[in-house]
């Protein structure tokens, strides 16, 4: 028996900023306290709260230690571990009220939010089974298989309304009963965990933390469907999560929770892990079964949808990594459960990534028809700087930009879709004033036309137009026609590509052009970009009744641009002046600004 | 991919062409090994030279032109040799909008060197990748395993000083 638990997050985001070291520091300072009998060390998947990583949480007080230094360890564990005495100075601010410490649960990043799919993230080591079983794990497994017929799972399924929360919100259970009908000596069970959005990362903290859960619910597919077989797909760029799944599947095989004869019941199921080496048309299912074969990772025309003829041309079910961590729950707590949380059409709760111009970055689940308020304002503690929300972009490259206006709309697939953007994975980007909403529509353009598999003319030659023209505007180059041409190519490109990398391409453009028009008309007809991004459009100037004379701008000028004696005003010479900002960074006086 | 000021020839030894042929008896019979095999190939010589493609196209009967199909259409598999040091910087959206953009024009103007390229002396390579997942710490860029997060483009001088 240990009197102490110290949870320390051992997520991507905490590890980049170096939970490793404290875990080690940790531990060799409660041996020299002779501490290692009483105080058990345990590392966990992510908390949620990145921006505040390395992140450390003692038991059971509950105390939570946020940005944690390896300088700090020493006073922690003779303070807090040692003496009892919890180190206000080094816990999360929020935390901390004259009346004493607050529960973290009560604080405004954790309020509104409801753990389904994150349950056991940040609270049990994710490279224990036993712990995974003594939070009510295999559970759900073990009544599937003992209690239910696999109608019964599917109906259970249906019920629960769940909907596939990779971005196309298909029913789960629909997706299901399909796969059901269709008979063959040989069907398969695959999970999507080719996060390829940039900026989203939620399906990568589950397999961090929480990598059981995912193999449960897929031996529950198994069985529901009829498969002895399951496939992982996940990108090779997530070691750690590669890693867990590796011990994950190991210590599963030999509790007997994979492999023949599960709980006696006569029923085999086994699983697979499939690196993937970088492509995210992967992520279209299609595509990540073509790849999954050891082929060029290009999609397929369906119908034959999986289905029907997946992969190794075999009956298949492919779900997302979320979409499997919340099916374990909804068998253990009845789909009514389920049903009771979210929208009329979207039930259940989201995990969203937040990022960008926000306080509180890491991740968030909360339930579906939470407004985009609430998330940004409330649980992502608001824009830094004192800058102006411009907009939140959902969705990846096949999602929008919200504006402000839609800020208290409820979040669920059908409402994000009639605004112009689209659930996604969940990714959450928000922007402030000082971003260019042409820029922004660039670079995601920039990322299909990388990642456009080549197989079909719209999406390989159309997005590749569509960036030409979009790189004009930049440069205020292009004309209005550019533009009316730039929309015209958006609609043909979204209607004739053969999948979801092409069909969607063109959304950033589309909902930037919804309610930034002017932005776009700015750098066409008055040649200028009104947040100040596009280099072609700006110029730097100085202000001489700020400027000093100090000649620090001058001096670190690296084309020379900048003249002017000591203690007079000095002047930047267009022509020479290569717009790279070296001189507003440098000067002390703000007297450089931008147009 | 290409490496433009590099063209080092292949210098793989037995004992990698062991490893390899190892490794592609235990995987070849299961379904869909291709990638498997390519990607532990990859692991033991650092890259995909045409010489080991032959060898993973002689062991497994695949064409050696399906295996070169596979090998260009996935971004983490390099013809190329890749620097000592492998710098990427991160280009998802969070990082994007917290200005990554100039992280990587200032690595290229310091290294001379563009996207997927390595210097000729072949000490560092700079590739572009999406997502590292460390969000909270934007912009972001790793060299090998190593981290570095909040950036700005006036402390990159001081972290490439590091390994030179």
């Amino acid at each position: 028996m240990y009197r102490s638990h110290v949870l320390v997050c051992g997520g991507t985001g905490c590890t980049s900023s170096g939970s490793h070291k404290i875990m080690e520091k940790l531990k060799e300072e409660l041996a020299k306290q002779g501490l290692t009998d009483e105080v058990a060390v345990v590392q966990t998947g992510c908390h949620g709260l990145c921006a505040l990583g390395p992140i450390m949480i003692v038991y059971p007080d509950a105390a939570f230690y946020s940005m944690v230094k390896e300088e700090d360890i020493p006073e922690i564990v003779s303070e807090h571990l040692l003496k009892g005495r919890v180190v206000k100075r080094l816990l999360y601010q929020e935390t901390v009220t004259p009346a004493g410490v607050k529960a973290l649960i009560d604080t405004d990043f954790y309020k509104k939010q409801h753990r389904i799919a994150l349950r056991n993230c940040g609270i049990i080591n994710p490279e224990s089974i036993e712990e995974y079983i003594g939070t009510g794990g295999y559970e759900a497994l073990g009544k599937v298989l003992t209690e239910m017929t696999p109608d019964d799972v599917i109906q259970t399924l249906m019920d629960s309304g769940l909907r596939g929360r990779g971005g196309g919100g298909f029913p789960t259970g629909l997706k299901w009963k399909l796969a059901k009908q269709n008979d063959a000596d040989q069907k398969y069970v695959c999970c999507n965990a080719d996060e390829g959005d940039p900026g989203a990362f939620m399906d990568r903290s589950i397999l961090e933390g929480d990598p059981h859960a995912v193999l449960e619910a897929m031996a529950i597919a198994g069985y529901a469907i009829g498969a002895s077989q399951g496939y992982i797909y996940v990108r090779a760029e997530y070691p750690i999560a590669v890693e867990r799944l590796k011990i994950a599947i190991q210590q599963a095989r030999e509790m007997e929770l994979l492999g023949k004869d599960i709980f006696g019941t006569g029923f085999d199921f086994d699983i697979d892990l499939r690196l993937g080496a970088g492509a995210f048309v992967c992520g279209e299912e299609t595509a990540l079964m073509t790849s999954i074969e050891g082929n060029r990772g290009e999609p397929k025309p369906r119908p034959p949808y999986p289905a029907q003829k997946g992969l190794f041309g075999k009956p298949t079910i492919l779900n997302n990594v979320e979409t499997y961590a919340n099916i374990p729950q909804i068998i253990l707590n009845g789909p009514e459960w389920f049903a009771s949380m979210g929208t009329e059409k979207s039930k259940g709760t989201k995990v969203f990534a937040l990022g960008g111009k926000i306080h509180n970055t890491g991740l968030v689940e909360i339930p579906m028809g939470t407004t985009l308020r609430e998330v940004i304002e409330e649980i992502g503690g608001g824009i830094p700087g004192g800058k102006k929300f411009k907009a939140a972009q959902t969705g990846g490259p096949s999602g929008g930009c919200i504006p402000a206006e839609h800020f208290d709309i409820p979040i669920d697939y059908d409402n994000l879709i009639s605004i112009g953007s689209m659930m996604g994975s969940g990714g959450l980007i928000v922007m402030d004033e000082t971003d260019c909403m042409v820029d922004i529509a660039k670079f995601f353009l920039e990322f299909t036309v990388e990642e456009s598999c080549g197989k079909c003319t719209p999406c390989r030659v159309g997005t590749k137009r569509m960036l030409e023209i979009l790189t004009k505007i930049t440069k205020g180059q292009a004309t209005m026609e550019d533009l009316d041409k730039l929309e015209e190519l958006c609609y043909y490109v979204k209607e004739n590509s053969a999948c979801g990398l092409g069909q969607t391409a063109p959304n950033p453009v589309l909902s930037t052009l919804r309610y930034f028009r002017d932005e776009y008309e700015a750098h066409i007809k008055e040649k200028r970009c009104p947040a100040g991004v596009c280099k072609a459009l700006l110029s730097y100037h100085i202000d001489p009744d700020k400027c000093r004379g100090c000649t620090l701008c001058a001096r670190n000028c690296p084309n020379n641009a900048i003249s002017g004696t000591v203690r007079n005003p000095h002047v930047i010479d267009q022509d020479k002046c290569i717009k790279c900002g070296a001189c507003m960074e440098k000067c002390k006086f703000g007297a450089i600004y931008k147009q | 991919m290409a490496c433009k000021h590099t063209s080092v020839p292949f210098s793989g030894t037995k004992e990698q062409e062991m490893e390899l042929k190892t490794a592609i008896a235990q995987l070849k019979d299961t379904k869909g090994c291709l990638m498997p095999i390519m990607q532990k190939a990859q692991e033991i010589y650092g890259y995909l030279p045409i010489e080991v493609q032959t060898m993973i196209s002689d062991e497994t009967g695949i064409p050696l032109e399906k295996i070169y199909g596979v090998s260009t259409f996935y971004s983490q598999f390099a013809l190329q040799p890749k620097g000592k040091y492998q710098i990427s910087v991160c280009l998802g959206t969070a990082c994007y909008v917290k200005g990554s953009g100039d992280i990587f024009k200032k690595l290229e103007e310091i290294l001379g060197i563009t996207n997927g390229q390595c210097t000729p002396d072949g000490k560092f390579s700079l590739d572009s990748c999406r997502c590292v997942g460390a969000c909270g710490l934007a912009p972001v860029m790793m060299i090998n395993e190593e981290v570095y997060g909040r950036l700005t483009p006036d402390q990159i001088p001081a972290i490439l000083a590091k390994y030179q």
